[in-house]
């Protein structure tokens, strides 16, 4: 059975693909792209404040590992897709960093079938925002240098990029949410519940009908670039996800847990990486990117992946 | 009244560039600028400005005709190649020339 939130989406994909009129205005996406992150965090804090902090380091460790391994996995199977240097290293990176919506739909799902999850795992969304991004960016310059081309002189401002990704509203408002969530814990959260825990997936629909009409938007495009980018949105998700769940189990996680990190690894950031690999790799093409994260792989990790990855987690888990 | 000639130089271009492009026309003379966040289409395809990556933002300064060249100048040679940059300039009148 699919999960409402899922509907709410589908609803966004139609508007757009019939041309509807219909339109979120910027101010109500940016409200609740906030409130999202915020809730996120909060609700992953307040578990946090129950938990010894050292028991999380390897989770941490093991998190931001993926995060940078996933792109140098990627980069030689895009080449050999014939994707040009600059462009499979940013595909690589958006495949490194996360799609925090994509792990909200995935805990949802959890939830609504009862299947229990470290609650913290909120914490391991904000820790792998920025590794992938770092090692695609590594990726495009190690093959611009290679290729001898004109790009390579060019130096990357590692403290501007790491600066706009670490302060950067997602990763700011998850660990600010943890943070405050695990300073206050259940008690001190419980007088903003009604706001921040209650209509999480009210709001997480409406957000998801706003991503649907962006990302129907974005089905046009896939036209334009072929198979390859079908290849790579629907082919890549469920091989990471094997190696998420794979090191979920290393981990020793919970069955919701391992469906999470198989989530994770699955999803490709549309937020952040798009804006970092704008400005760190130019020379890629950015539609192409997108229209594989957005326009591929989101709809399908919302509508089929999650489903997958929780099945492949209960299995691996018997 | 007394009126001055200065130059208006407009840059749309993606919002990404925005923090950059505003730091180095002020680094190349211009004192005053407004940003205002647009979308519309041009060669490469359309920009609603929908999220995050899809934003596009127009700079109007106001400066002397050779800091709009100069910055003109820059943004073509850093910009051009990669990113969608459009630029034009106007002849402008204003009361107050000191400001600008």
């Amino acid at each position: 059975m699919i999960d409402v939130v899922v509907f709410f989406f589908l609803l966004g994909v139609f508007a757009r693909l019939v041309r509807s009129d219909l339109r979120l205005p910027e101010a109500l996406y940016e409200t609740l792209s906030i409130y999202l992150l915020l809730a996120i965090g909060l609700k992953g804090g307040i578990e946090l404040s129950r938990q010894p902090l050292a028991a999380l380091l390897p989770q941490v460790l093991a998190c931001v590992a993926m995060g940078f391994a996933i792109p140098f996995v990627l980069f030689p199977l895009l080449r050999w897709l014939k994707l040009a240097a600059a462009d499979a290293a940013s595909v690589a990176a958006h495949f490194g960093s996360v799609s925090v919506v994509t792990y909200a739909v995935a805990s949802a799902a959890l939830t609504r079938r009862g299947i229990p999850y470290e609650s913290h795992a909120a914490l391991w969304v904000a820790v792998m925002e920025a590794p992938g991004l770092a090692a695609g960016i590594l990726l495009a310059r190690w093959s611009s240098r290679a290729a001898n081309s004109a790009n390579a002189s060019r130096r990357t401002d590692w403290a501007a990029l790491g600066h706009d990704v670490l302060f950067g509203k997602s990763v700011l408002l998850l660990l600010g949410g943890l943070t405050i969530g695990a300073i206050a814990g259940v008690e001190g959260t419980a007088p903003i519940k009604a706001v921040f825990v209650d209509p999480f997936k009210g709001v997480l629909a409406l957000f998801l009908l706003e991503l649907g009409l962006v990302a129907g938007g974005r089905l046009a495009e896939v036209r334009r670039f072929g198979a390859a980018v079908l290849v790579v949105g629907l082919g890549v998700p469920p091989m990471l996800a094997l190696a998420g769940a794979a090191v979920g189990l290393a981990l020793g996680l919970s069955t919701g847990g391992v469906a999470l990190l198989a989530t994770l690894a699955a999803s490709a950031s549309y937020i952040a990486a798009p804006t970092a690999m704008r400005i760190a790799v130019p020379e890629a093409n950015a539609a192409l990117s997108i229209t594989v994260a957005l326009g591929i792989t989101f709809p399908f990790n919302i509508v089929v992946g999650i489903p997958a990855y929780i099945a492949l987690a209960q299995r691996l888990h018997a | 009244m007394d009126k001055h000639p200065k130059t208006l130089l407009v840059i749309v271009a993606e919002a990404v560039l925005e923090r950059a492009l505003v730091r180095e026309a002020r680094e190349r003379g211009a004192q005053s600028w407004t940003v205002a966040e647009v979308h519309g289409a041009g060669r490469e395809g359309v920009r609603e400005g929908d999220w995050e990556a899809d934003r596009t933002v127009e700079i109007r300064v106001i400066c002397d005709a050779p800091v709009a060249d100069a910055i003109a100048e820059h943004v073509m040679a850093t910009y051009a190649a990669h990113y969608s940059v459009t630029m034009y300039f106007a002849a402008v009148q204003v009361l107050r020339p000191d400001r600008f």
